[in-house]
């Protein structure tokens, strides 16, 4: 019993802490490569349908985003409240899609122009004349690969 | 300069920890980990100006039929259905093998042929996509467990192609109606 007590008295040497700022670098470098910022701000509400056959986008950098949706509540005044199409940072019509689709391909390498792929992030609000407008202006684009923007999840 | 030199102190490290801890705690918010997850699809190429559609090489059995009105409500085989029973209706039509007159000969014949309004909700498309998409699934795992004791998507990429062949995925999309006269 003595043995134990005695040992406690003395006391422990304080656990040095020269090694965290490395431990915590480790982390801040993790989570700077890891880190995706977003790119564009978003001027449409966007809560896409939910789905439960749903696969993994590969490739992030070689995906152009389509958004649909109605406008965010601060821009409802000027903009109203009918679904708009966004691309890259500004509201964009129907007619501005191939164009979009060119200066897209043009930023990325010749071999890589097959893989690409459109994501169609659309509001489960959405009516299908907006997106079958939209699947129109990518066909004649020649921009055949598709994917339409789902959560996981049952509806 | 020398006596600069000797009086040079060594610069305190104590707060380089929380220098850091700022840095991280800043990554660690603005890090966004979400993995973008959707149904792909591929898109027919445009029509070339004097194609002329001929269909009639496709036989009426063959052909699944599915509407979508403007109110979400569908219409499968000329008679309305709920989405819930849509999963169980394709797979018995693609996985028919001719046993019924009315539904296809095999499922590589078989096509699924859907056509939307312009006032369809966007919400209703993907259910109906997912259903379609579910019926193909299943039918491919149950392929696939019985031929290679194994999922489909755990097969390597050369046993997928052979349950893809089997069971190919033909959902057609026709030139969508505009009965409700919405834009």
């Amino acid at each position: 019993m003595s043995k134990f007590r005695r040992k406690s008295k003395g006391g422990s040497p304080a656990i040095s802490t020269a090694s965290l700022p490395d431990i915590v670098f480790m982390l801040l470098f993790f989570f700077m490569v890891t880190t995706v910022m977003r790119e564009t701000t978003l001027f449409v509400d966007v809560l896409t349908p939910k789905a439960t056959e749903i696969r993994k986008m590969e490739k992030k950098s070689l995906v152009s985003y389509i958004y649909i949706g109605s406008p965010v509540k601060r821009l409802q005044s000027s903009y109203g409240t009918k679904p708009r199409i966004q691309l890259n940072d500004a509201f964009a019509e129907t007619a501005d899609i191939q164009e979009f689709i060119v200066s897209e391909r043009e930023s990325h390498d010749e071999k890589e122009i097959p893989y690409m792929t459109v994501s169609i992030k659309a509001d489960e609000q959405v009516k299908m004349g907006t997106v079958i407008d939209v699947k129109q202006e990518l066909r004649k684009a020649n921009a055949l690969k598709i994917n339409y923007s789902t959560r996981k999840g049952t509806y | 300069m020398a006596s600069s030199r000797r009086d040079l102190q060594e610069i305190n490290a104590g707060s380089m920890a929380d220098i850091a801890f700022l840095l991280l705690i800043f990554f660690l918010v603005t890090t966004t980990m979400d993995v973008d997850t959707g149904i792909a699809r591929k898109l027919p190429p445009m029509p070339e100006e004097e194609q002329i559609e001929d269909d009639s090489q496709i036989h009426a059995r063959n052909i699944y039929v599915v509407l979508i009105n403007s109110n979400n409500q569908l219409l499968v085989e000329g008679a309305p259905m709920h989405i819930t029973e849509l999963k169980d209706g394709a797979k018995a039509f693609i996985d028919n093998n001719g046993v019924l007159s009315n539904l296809s000969d095999n499922p590589e014949k078989a096509i699924i042929s859907l056509q939307n309004d312009r006032g369809t909700s966007y919400k209703t498309y993907i259910q109906v996509q997912n259903e379609l998409t579910k019926a193909y699934n299943e039918l491919r795992n149950t392929a696939a467990l019985s031929e290679f004791g194994s999922r489909y998507y755990d097969l390597p990429k050369s046993k997928q192609r052979t349950i893809r062949k089997k069971y190919p995925q033909k959902i057609s999309e026709a030139e969508p109606k505009n009965v409700g006269n919405n834009e």
